[in-house]
């Protein structure tokens, strides 16, 4: 295992020995233009702070037993001598041992405040705080992109997360009845719409799509992932929908024309009670999307990155009902066939209490924005002046973290 | 900004603010658009949807539903201990038993129709009132205030939720209100107050000294023994962030994490209290001593703690300012204009959190009254707009819940403490326009009925009925064409 995955103690000493931090180690490495416009990149955003210590637990260090108690994984899926990741995490552990998957394990953007929604907002405008942008970092990022080749966007869910919203009209899918975009009623519509700069735009946009679902979705005949039954039979048909949501985002991004970025989010981490159990099935449910997506790319998992990323961590306590309260820095996952096989990204803080954040958080040791702007370098080929200013504003001391493709 | 004349006024008053026009309703709001609104105001609050259960008594339906579950899970682990020769026995008489009494299918059904009749109750309430001003109010405090059904057992108690805490106290006085919201068994439940517990309270004393004796402590797993026992501070931030100052409200962890020991103590009752189900102080669980929030030390004892603290609150002009704006924005504009916040600010002051001078603020406000419609309706305005236009109201949760779920506003789940989003950028994707033109399309066939779909536009838009969409509707080849391409029109899709 340790060929997929160097060990940490390695790479910070090869890293020590250079003098330099782990997160500029490589030099980008630009693709011929031809191999770029393959490229795919995948966000999912993990609403509500989902819990890097149960991710991805730290069961190598000595302080997790202590401070996690009964949240404490025993039955964690061991990735080096100090990292595990959540049983749930199947598909993810699988990807891993191929070196098609690593954890960012002390990651943070910006943002102090502990609140999910200016967490999530500077997370998603790319911003160095909140309310300074409305348009979010992905849609400015295919605006740059999309002044040398054609680069379309897709977010899948029924309302338009902030990260896609922008300038550049972007795509929306969620699963539902087809519809014919030839019938008599779009066409009225686009018509009755011609002057109007909202509903012109998206319908046009929502019918095009349509037309690619078809083949895009053909063949995945899973529940709707909005379908959800109590219970075990409840948990297994939530699975399978997430596997073919998972699935349908992958059908698109393999169709001729389709996009080649697509942002999906997934709600409920937020666990201040019973956070085992509430993991336990939420995690499972972002395993089998990523599976989906995995699976469903086909070849096309070769060209792509996935960024796993949420707004912020929990307190590394356990509070007073089984769970956790908000904190800073949480687990990022990084998955796809194009990701260079490597250990974990970024440093390891520890949970000694000396190094947790204001005495109670795990402490960030990334700045979330390094960490989008490396996959965006190098994997997409985005211009680093841009993601300096452009894409991130006022990000330039957030530097993109190297060698991950 | 133009002068609205009386007509347009009338349009204004019946789409923005009040929840899309009824046939006929446009006549009444005419002769004085604002007093129309004005009219609705009233102490007593608002409309009750039907009749709904109480809390407590959700709460006991509840608590019988996991007995019944309980109970079947034994019985399950109890079947499957015979020997081989005996399953195969078993397994022949649970085959011939009937199927259809199964008791956790039925409390679980009972559970769900209760919760969809609640929906139901409020969407019909929404189509067919003639005060949809004072609709609109309470919708946008029960959003203020969200309790969502993220947890199985909320779901049940959001309606009572509303009946009990909000409606009667959206035009009382803010502190009242919420006083009402931060103390109900629902919210309590919701943002995971009920087992916080002060770490220096007799209660948590008594079951860290309990864990020491325990007979084989030393045996159990770390983690057992470990059990905390303590705070959780999710309903403190959420009051201060979302309820009351905002998150730029000046406030930091400390005050946070110092109010939620204040409010330890604050839980609901369980088996053993006279009164499951309903909110309950426990003593033995409350942080003793003197706490600090935001500069101000409260020494009182027991619950008045939090009382103390939430009076503050909602005295402080970040409240009126963060409050006032959100208003703004869910009535006028995405980006609402800074006068019309300083005015309602104003008469909050004024009035020291008077809701209903607020409301008579905001229908007075000349900025208001812009004939520019700016906001995008959400899918759950745009569905209840849709059936006062036809002058029907749902039958049944099924008519409204799929569409709902499909544009992202399921009913009742709100994805987090902040409520559904006010802003068109959210709404407004791609897909959730195709998806609207699919209903629009599926719900004319019945709801336009023999009517002259030309004579409905004029009814649900009035003066705001564009010349363009007039025509296209004058063109339509059927009367269910027709009323699909008024529900799809940028007018009536807006307000």
């Amino acid at each position: 295992m340790n060929a997929i995955l160097p060990t940490r103690r390695g790479l910070l000493a090869t890293a020590a020995g250079f003098g330099l931090s782990l997160q500029l180690m490589a030099v980008p490495a630009m693709a011929a233009d031809g191999q770029l416009n393959k490229r795919k990149m995948i966000v999912v955003i993990c609403r509500g702070g989902m819990d890097g210590l149960s991710v991805a637990p730290p069961i190598g260090d000595g302080e997790y037993q202590g401070l996690r108690g009964a949240l404490a994984l025993n039955d964690a899926l061991p990735l080096d001598g100090t990292f595990a990741l959540h049983p749930q995490l199947t598909a993810v552990y699988a990807l891993a041992k191929a070196g098609e998957a690593r954890i960012v394990p002390a990651v943070a953007t910006p943002d102090r405040a502990r609140s999910h929604f200016e967490a999530q907002d500077v997370l998603e405008t790319g911003a160095a705080g909140v309310y300074s942008t409305t348009s979010g970092w992905l849609n400015r990022a295919v605006e740059t992109l999309s002044t040398h080749r054609k680069v379309e966007a897709l977010s899948v869910g029924p309302t338009a997360p902030l990260i896609l919203r922008g300038r550049v009209q972007t795509a929306s899918w969620s699963p539902g009845r087809s519809v014919d975009a030839e019938a008599r009623l779009p066409l009225l519509l686009q018509d009755l719409y011609r002057n109007d700069p909202l509903l012109g735009p998206a319908l046009a946009r929502g019918l095009a799509t349509e037309t690619m679902a078809k083949d895009a979705t053909a063949g995945l005949q899973g529940p709707q992932p909005m379908a959800m039954g109590g219970g075990k039979a409840g948990a297994q048909q939530g699975r399978e929908a997430a596997r073919t949501l998972g699935a349908s985002l992958a059908g698109f991004m393999r169709e001729p024309g389709g996009p080649t970025v697509a942002a999906i989010s997934l709600d409920g981490f937020d666990s201040h009670a019973n956070q085992a159990g509430l993991l336990t099935g939420r995690l499972a449910y972002l395993d089998a999307v990523l599976d989906g997506i995995h699976t469903g790319l086909g070849p096309e998992w070769t060209n792509t990155v996935v960024v796993v990323a949420t707004e912020f961590g929990r307190t590394a306590r356990v509070n007073g009902t089984g769970g956790t309260d908000h904190g800073t820095a949480s687990t990022a996952l990084l998955l796809g066939g194009a990701l260079k096989p490597g250990g974990i990204v970024g440093d390891w803080p520890t949970l000694r209490s000396q190094a947790l954040y204001e005495n109670r958080d795990v402490a960030p040791t990334l700045d979330m924005r390094g960490l989008f702007k490396g996959v965006l370098a190098e994997h997409m080929g985005v211009d680093r002046a841009a993601l300096d200013k452009g894409v991130f504003p006022e990000s330039a001391a957030a530097r993109p973290v190297g060698g991950l493709v | 900004m133009a002068l609205a004349d009386q007509d347009m006024r009338a349009a204004i008053a019946v789409t923005r603010f009040g929840l899309g026009a009824k046939p006929g309703e446009l006549n009444e709001a005419r002769r004085d658009p604002q007093g129309f609104l004005r009219g609705q105001i009233r102490s007593s609050g608002a409309d009750q949807p039907g009749q709904t259960a109480s809390s407590a008594q959700r709460m006991a339906e509840f608590r019988d539903y996991q007995r019944e579950k309980r109970e079947e899970r034994l019985e399950k682990v109890s079947n499957v201990r015979p020997a081989a020769g005996e399953a195969a026995m078993t397994d022949a008489a649970a085959a011939k038993a009937p199927p259809a009494r199964d008791p956790v299918k039925v409390v679980g059904r009972m559970l769900r129709d209760n919760v969809g009749a609640d929906f139901t109750a409020r969407v019909q309430l929404a189509a067919d009132t003639d005060a949809a001003f004072r609709e609109r109010w309470a919708l946008f405090w029960a959003n203020h205030f969200t309790v969502s059904a993220t947890k199985a057992i909320t779901g049940t108690v959001i309606g009572p939720f509303e009946a009990e805490a909000i409606r009667p106290n959206i035009f009382g006085r803010f502190d009242d209100l919420l006083g009402a919201a931060e103390t109900h068994p629902a919210m309590l439940t919701y943002l995971d107050q009920i087992q916080s517990i002060g770490p220096d309270s007799p209660a948590a004393t008594f079951m860290k000294r309990g864990g020491q004796r325990g007979v084989g402590a030393s045996l159990q797993p770390v983690a057992l023994q470990r059990r905390t026992v303590g705070l959780n501070e999710n309903l403190a931030r959420e009051i201060m962030e979302l309820h009351t100052v905002g998150v730029n409200g000046g406030y930091n962890q400390a005050d946070v994490t110092e109010f939620a020991r204040a409010m330890t103590g604050l839980s609901i009752g369980g088996e053993r209290d006279a009164a499951y189900g309903q909110a309950v102080f426990r003593e033995q669980a409350h942080e003793p001593g003197t706490r600090m929030v935001m500069g101000v030390r409260y020494d009182q004892h027991g619950k008045a703690q939090t009382s103390a603290i939430l009076s503050d609150l909602a005295a402080k002009p970040q409240t009126a300012r963060f409050v006032c704006a959100k208003i703004a924005r869910h009535f006028v504009a995405d980006d609402p204009p800074p006068a019309l916040v300083a005015r309602l600010e104003a008469a909050w002051t004024g009035s020291r959190g008077d809701l209903a001078k607020v409301a008579e603020a905001l229908v007075s406000a000349p900025e208001a009254w812009n004939p520019r419609p700016e906001k995008f309706k959400t899918p759950y305005e745009f569905v209840v707009s849709s059936y006062r236009a036809a002058g029907a109201e749902p039958q049944a949760i099924q008519a409204v819940a799929p569409i709902l779920t499909s544009l992202g506003q399921k009913p009742f789940s709100a994805p987090s403490p902040k409520g559904w989003p006010e802003d068109a950028q959210s709404w407004a994707a791609p897909d959730a326009i195709v998806k609207r033109m699919q209903f629009a399309q599926a719900f004319s066939g019945g709801a336009v009925r023999d009517r002259d779909p030309k004579v409905l536009a004029a009814e649900a838009l009035g003066e705001r009925l564009s010349p363009q969409t007039a025509t296209a509707i004058a063109r339509a080849e059927s009367r269910p064409e027709g009323f699909a391409l008024l529900l799809m029109s940028p007018e009536f899709q807006r307000r």
